[in-house]
């Protein structure tokens, strides 16, 4: 028999059907008789018929037909339909195209077989009209609905596809500012999904130009492209501050008055700073809202470190504490920073793993060596899954042997750039600026021009910022840091200051360098005037030497102390309202503050 | 056996509605068809093709069963299982009455 190919096409007003959808129709049917009443009908009902006598015609004009439907005849020389199904799905792929088998069988096991070759439905001889119309549209909504569904799958497929490829690209920029720094380094482990930047984390360390190391773990509140967009300049301000040789207080305070102008209310950044100092053995840590970072000591002693901060980008510079804790380490201790992402790790029962479950761990362990390996384990049999989550970050950082915490061999001015050695400027700050701007940053890059300078940078920073906050705090706002010796008091001195800074009409503070070179180093000269009443260095200096002996007390005493150890020379002139210092530096120095 | 009419008097009528202007030419069609069949069915009785008359039997039963010849299909259906048990003096039985069937379908057919 031959394959015989005939689209005959009706458009006639027959309208027995409700869904009006016409359809392309390839019928198979070897019986003459059977294809002449099937062809009728289905013109009948409003279709498009395409007919052929055998299942290799069906297979062989299924592409060119394209149809909506198949009828095949479950019995038929050449190929069986059967046969002929199987093809005709896998050339159809991903698209349906319902077979319905056309038989004079009334065996149940043969007709299961029908549909277990891939037919989605019988039709059972002799043809009926209704039950005809009543299948096809069955069928037709069933194939209309997988193609709705298949296209929104398509669709949520390329949107997906793009956001990857957005978020790769994210990523790359992302890498350039936050590079992994000094994550790599020997005493340093740590889990991060390389993706975790979109679900908020991030997590920098680096090597101080005078040594120790500053590691940086935050967790943005959020997901995705918000949460990322953050993470950019936290990523610069740290990676760039720690370069300059500024430290976790200077950097935290930044990272937080930065992220308060950026971020929209109700975003902000956990996180916490580790700052590890292995010549004086002194790690200090801040902790801003995460979970209780650990201090581990190989002596097996466990301290917590919990949050005594409200969260990055929360507060005002003025109400922002960067009060660091601080411990006497040895090597092989080990400190641990984590995002609520490990705490909150959830089994299959919905409960959570919880800081008690951390603790557990802790409580475990026979060496603070193994604590990263044993809290990534435990996650993983919490959980059932072999990969832990996106949102789950963890570092250990041990604190090295003093011969491996020796700062990097970049010497702090690579190369000795060509800069400015001989200059000298005035800058002065007025009025309403005086509570709007700090100027320490721009007058810190100014001096860190001189070459050499730079690897002195946290040294002149503080003298910077000790003449600064004295000249705006005690010199333009005449406060008294009397306040400050009581809990009260600092409240309340932090108030006044606000208050006051919301009038500065009419002062001004007025900053004059001048910097010469010498061999080797230079002369970095510094005047600071205010437009203060004055204050008396004298009695302030003698009640700060008195209050000394308790650590942590008298504040602004300790910040005069700080500039008259520093300093070459120190003098107060006139009523104390003009303060000048002289600072002679050599380059290679290590610098300490 | 129960006498029975050769052709589904209902059956026809839906033909007759569904084909319109076509439906003497479906006749004509399965006459021809059918004994063109005939012909077959004898030649693989013949050639003791069980099989193959098996397939026959169904094919022929299937269009008797869309042109309402009820009993002939009936017949039809029992050629195919003597086909498919392979018992083939039941098959030469079967078949002859399978002929004496059709001829009267044929010959109601022709008088319509």
């Amino acid at each position: 028999m031959s394959g015989e190919f005939s689209p005959s096409q009706t458009l006639n007003s027959f309208s027995g059907s409700a869904e009006p959808s016409r359809l392309r129709i390839l019928v198979a049917e070897d019986n003459k008789p059977d294809r002449m009443i099937l062809c009728a009908l289905l013109q009948k009902l409003g279709h498009e018929v395409f007919e052929v006598s055998d299942g290799t015609a069906a297979v062989d004009q299924f592409h060119e037909v394209d149809p909506d439907i198949v009828l095949l005849d479950a019995m038929m020389p050449e190929l069986d339909g059967l046969s002929a199904a199987r093809q005709i799905k896998s050339m159809a792929g991903e698209r349906l195209v319902p077979v319905i088998f056309l038989t004079a069988l009334t065996d149940p096991k043969e007709l299961a077989r029908c549909l277990e070759a891939g037919g989605d439905d019988f039709l059972i001889k002799p043809f009926n009209r209704v039950i005809l119309d009543a299948k096809l549209n069955a069928l037709d909504r069933m194939r209309r609905l997988h193609q709705a569904l298949a296209e929104q799958v398509d669709q949520v497929r390329q949107k997906n596809e793009q956001m990857l490829a957005e978020q790769k690209t994210a990523r790359r920029v992302f890498d350039n500012i936050a590079h992994t720094g000094s994550l790599d380094a020997p005493n340093i482990r740590y889990h991060a999904s390389p993706m975790s930047v979109f679900n908020g984390d991030v997590l920098f360390a680096a090597t101080r130009p005078g040594g120790g190391s500053l590691v940086f773990l935050g967790d943005f509140t959020g997901h995705g492209l918000p949460a990322a967009i953050g993470a950019m300049p936290v990523a610069e301000i740290f990676y760039g501050m720690v370069g300059q040789g500024f430290g976790a207080a200077a950097i935290l305070r930044e990272i937080n008055a930065k992220l308060r102008r950026i971020l929209p209310v109700g975003m902000f950044c956990c996180g916490a700073m580790l700052e590890t100092d292995s010549r004086q053995g002194l790690v200090r840590a801040w902790n801003g809202g995460l979970p209780d970072a650990w201090l581990l000591r190989g002596s097996g002693e466990r301290v917590a470190i919990p949050s005594r901060n409200l969260p990055l980008g929360v507060q005002s510079a003025e109400n922002f504490s960067t009060s660091m804790v601080v411990f006497q380490v040895t090597p092989g201790d080990h400190v641990l920073l984590m995002t609520d992402g490990f705490p909150e790790s959830a089994n299959e029962q919905g409960e959570l793993l919880g800081e008690s479950g951390v603790r557990q761990v802790l409580a475990g362990l026979r060496s603070p060596a193994d604590a990263f390996d044993a809290l990534m384990l435990r996650v993983r049999e919490f959980t059932g899954q072999p990969e832990a989550a996106d949102d789950l970050t963890l570092c250990c950082v041990a604190i090295p042997e003093l011969e491996q915490a020796r700062p990097s061999t970049r010497k702090p001015s690579d190369a000795e750039p060509i800069g400015p050695a001989d200059w000298q400027c005035v800058y002065e700050i007025r009025e309403r600026t005086l509570s709007e701007f700090n100027p320490l940053p721009l007058l810190l890059h100014i001096c860190m021009e001189v070459p050499g300078l730079r690897s002195r940078s946290g040294e002149v920073y503080t003298l910077l910022s000790e003449l600064y906050n004295n000249a705006l705090e005690h010199g333009v706002l005449a406060l008294s840091s009397d306040w400050k010796n009581s809990p009260r008091g600092f409240a309340l001195y932090y108030e006044e200051r606000q208050r006051r800074l919301s009038d500065t009409d009419g002062h001004f503070i007025r900053f004059s360098l001048s910097h010469e070179s010498r061999d080797p180093g230079g002369r970095l000269r510094v005047i600071c005037e205010d437009s203060g009443a004055g204050f008396d260095f004298a009695e302030h200096s003698a009640r700060a030497s008195k209050t000394r002996s308790i650590p942590g007390s008298s504040y602004a005493g300790r910040g005069l102390e700080l500039l008259r150890r520093m300093a070459t020379h120190f003098h107060v002139h006139g009523e104390g309202n003009r303060v000048e210092i002289v600072y002679d530096w050599e380059p290679g120095r290590e610098d300490d503050d | 056996m129960i006498d029975q009419p050769h052709l589904d008097e209902a059956a026809l009528a839906e033909l007759r509605d569904v084909m319109e202007g076509d439906f003497g030419m479906l006749v004509d069609t399965f006459l021809a068809d059918s004994r063109a069949r005939l012909r077959h069915l004898h030649q693989l009785l013949e050639q003791k093709d069980s099989d193959q008359l098996a397939k026959t039997a169904h094919s022929f039963k299937g269009s008797c069963i869309n042109m309402g010849a009820t009993h002939l299909s009936k017949l039809c259906a029992q050629l195919e299982r003597a086909g498919k048990a392979a018992d083939l003096s039941a098959a030469a039985r079967l078949l002859d009455g399978v002929e004496a069937e059709f001829a009267e379908v044929a010959s109601c057919f022709e008088q319509l």
